[in-house]
């Protein structure tokens, strides 16, 4: 038997309300993730990947269908308890980065412990940490534009690891990079998946991002079109 | 979340903007400056006004014999014989009254050696030193044995020695009170003019008793022209007043309707009109000092605003990684307060330089103190978490994925 999913998505809708009236994004999406899963979640612009995303990372609530998270219904949650779980189970690697431009890389990278109530203490030592593991030592006392985009999402992946969550949610974590480091920032993402079985949903438009994913699911008008294993020797081949 | 990031992250986001933080500040900075600068010379004032009748005596009451209507003729108050040592003795029982000395006053010549000076002689007892707070600058006061044996001694203010003796020290020497010789058994401390101008050094103590049967030789044995009385405290002269009435047509045994023979006058009412102005300066420049801070609190608020709609970027990437909606709130409330509370710190430096700019260049004195101090801090206080709780609590409803998405 499978153990049980960490994401499970039954029949999941959302929709905008517009003036002309409600304007469907995601419509019956039924997916489970399980632990230490590599999910790269591919479409084309306003297919609702990002949609998804944000409501599989709790920032945004659904219209429709139920969104279990580790067994627990998230529409039976309320604004704090959404905010402790996006603070201690879940970590975000955003495409611009999002770090907080006037203070510096270990004060951002030590922003979620002070949400979560860990002392003052702890709080740099832990950040210290996690910055050095993503290789950037040197740099804690910079701030954000005093290092380059590969560097700040190398911060941003050490922010989203220092409260040690068990699922990382991507939005085109490479989508403002170059192609060498992009592979840096997937390798980083692979073998936290691989080394301490971290759930990894990445959201993507970029094949060759995907291709890092243990499992592909492809959404096309807001509904789950193709969802299956990614071989690992089609890595590299671009889709014709 | 706690308290300490919280501070460290509003002194920078307030830093990151100086030249709008301190714009913002400044209503409030004037505001409290005006606050601090008006109570600073209206507390100067008050002081000088209290200065002033405690000099003359601010507690002090005056009960002065007679003033009843005699066959018709109303006289003046003192022109009847009405008030003894007794009665002295008596009302000093009350616990409402601290000290009572009697007073008979008069004019004589005094005579030392060849010279002589013309003087009020005031017979009293040794109580009239602790009502008058009056200290001796030489020699040592006459006591009540004086006061039984009607002894001949006598106190001299600072006019009567410079006039009589010049440098000499009179101290055990002997004058010539009217026609008797009296030994000087002290001299007063110098007590300047009264504020009618009468100089309060040219006076001359004698035991009561003496001035009653030896100097003035009054009509009726015993009687005094007026008491003066000093009351336990300020706040217990409307007490007083009641209990010294009381007692005294108590002893003087008048029957119900019948008019006091006694006056009783207090500087009371001199005290009243001085606070009564300086109460309604106070109100006059409280309002002032509540415009100021109330448009001090709009402009906190309005630059709040600003602030929010400028981060709610910020703002979803901090609910993206797991704070509250408290957490948001306090946030952004604690950086309006300090806002108001850095504003006040400017304040008050700005009043209290301004306050004693006026006291060298228009000579009034001011008094800056630590109340006034930390009522502006109390005050901006509470404008920074009033006019900074809107904009905080519009921060914490935000929704995380509209503000993240927010360019």
């Amino acid at each position: 038997m499978p153990a049980a999913p960490v994401i499970r998505l039954t029949h999941l809708g959302k929709h905008y309300e517009t003036r002309a009236g409600p304007v469907p994004v995601l419509k019956d999406v039924n997916l489970d993730v399980g632990p230490a899963e590599f999910v790269a979640i591919m479409g084309a612009s306003g297919s609702g990947k990002s949609t998804l995303l944000s409501i599989l990372g709790c920032l945004d609530a659904s219209s429709g269908g139920t969104y279990v998270f580790e067994g627990r219904d998230v529409a039976a949650l309320n604004r704090d308890q959404l905010a402790d779980l996006r603070n201690r189970v879940i970590g975000f690697v955003f495409q611009g980065f999002n770090l907080l431009p006037r203070i510096t890389l270990l004060d951002n990278v030590a922003l979620p412990l002070v949400y979560a109530g860990v002392g003052k203490s702890e709080r740099p030592l832990r950040a210290r940490y996690m910055l050095e593991r993503v290789g950037l030592g040197p740099y804690t006392a910079s701030l954000p534009d005093q290092v380059s985009g590969g560097q700040q999402q190398r911060v941003a992946i050490a922010r989203a690891l220092v409260n040690r969550p068990r699922l990382i949610l991507a939005d085109e974590p490479t989508g403002n990079l170059d192609t060498r480091t992009s592979q840096e920032i997937m390798s980083l993402l692979r073998q936290l998946n691989a080394d301490e079985g971290i759930t990894v949903v990445l959201v993507t438009h970029d094949p060759d991002v995907a291709a890092h994913a243990k499992r592909l699911v492809h959404l096309v008008d807001g509904q789950v079109a193709h969802d299956g294993p990614l071989l690992r020797r089609m890595a590299g081949q671009r889709p014709s | 979340m706690m308290i300490g990031p919280m501070l460290g992250e509003a002194r920078q986001a307030l830093g990151a903007n100086r030249l709008r933080t301190f714009l913002t500040m400044l209503g409030v900075t004037i505001g409290v400056g005006a606050v601090i600068m008006m109570l600073a010379i209206g507390q100067g004032a008050r002081d000088l006004v209290d200065r002033s009748i405690a000099s003359m005596g601010g507690d002090l009451f005056v009960v002065l014999a007679g003033s009843p209507t005699a066959n018709g003729v109303r006289l003046g108050t003192g022109n009847v014989p009405t008030l003894t040592v007794a009665d002295a003795e008596a009302l000093e029982e009350l616990s409402t009254v601290g000290a009572v000395a009697p007073i008979l006053p008069g004019a004589a010549q005094i005579v030392y050696g060849p010279n002589n000076w013309g003087t009020g002689v005031l017979g009293t007892t040794p109580r009239f030193l602790d009502v008058r707070s009056w200290t001796l600058s030489a020699g040592s006061p006459f006591d009540d044995t004086d006061v039984h044996g009607a002894t001949r001694v006598a106190l001299l203010g600072q006019t009567v020695v410079k006039n009589l003796f010049g440098d000499d020290d009179p101290v055990g020497k002997t004058v010539r009170i009217g026609r008797s010789p009296y030994v000087v058994l002290g001299v007063l401390s110098a007590k300047g003019q009264s504020l009618d101008g009468k100089d309060q050094d040219d006076a001359v103590l004698v035991p009561v008793t003496t001035a009653q049967r030896k100097l003035f030789g009054s009509q009726f044995q015993g009687s005094v022209r007026f008491l003066v009385v000093r009351a336990a405290s300020k706040e217990a002269m409307p007490v007083a007043e009641r209990d010294m009435t009381r007692l005294l047509r108590q002893r003087h045994r008048l029957a119900d309707g019948v008019d006091n023979d006694f006056t009783i006058r207090n500087l009371t009412a001199l005290v009243t009109t001085a606070a009564g102005t300086t109460r309604s300066m106070s109100l006059m420049l409280g309002a002032i000092a509540s415009i100021s801070l109330l448009v001090g609190g709009i402009g906190i608020m309005n630059i709040m605003l600003v602030s929010v709609t400028e981060r709610t970027r910020e703002i979803g990437i901090r609910c993206a990684l797991g704070a509250r909606a408290g957490d948001i709130r306090l946030q952004f409330l604690l950086e309006a307060l300090a806002l108001a509370l850095v504003g006040c710190l400017l304040g008050v430096f700005l009043g209290a330089g301004g306050a004693l700019l006026a006291s060298a260049v228009a000579r009034i004195a001011v008094v800056v103190t630590l109340s006034s101090v930390i009522l502006a801090f109390l005050v901006a206080g509470g404008v920074g978490i009033f006019f900074g709780f809107y904009p905080a609590h519009k921060a914490a409803l935000l929704k995380p994925m509209d503000a993240l998405r927010y360019q």
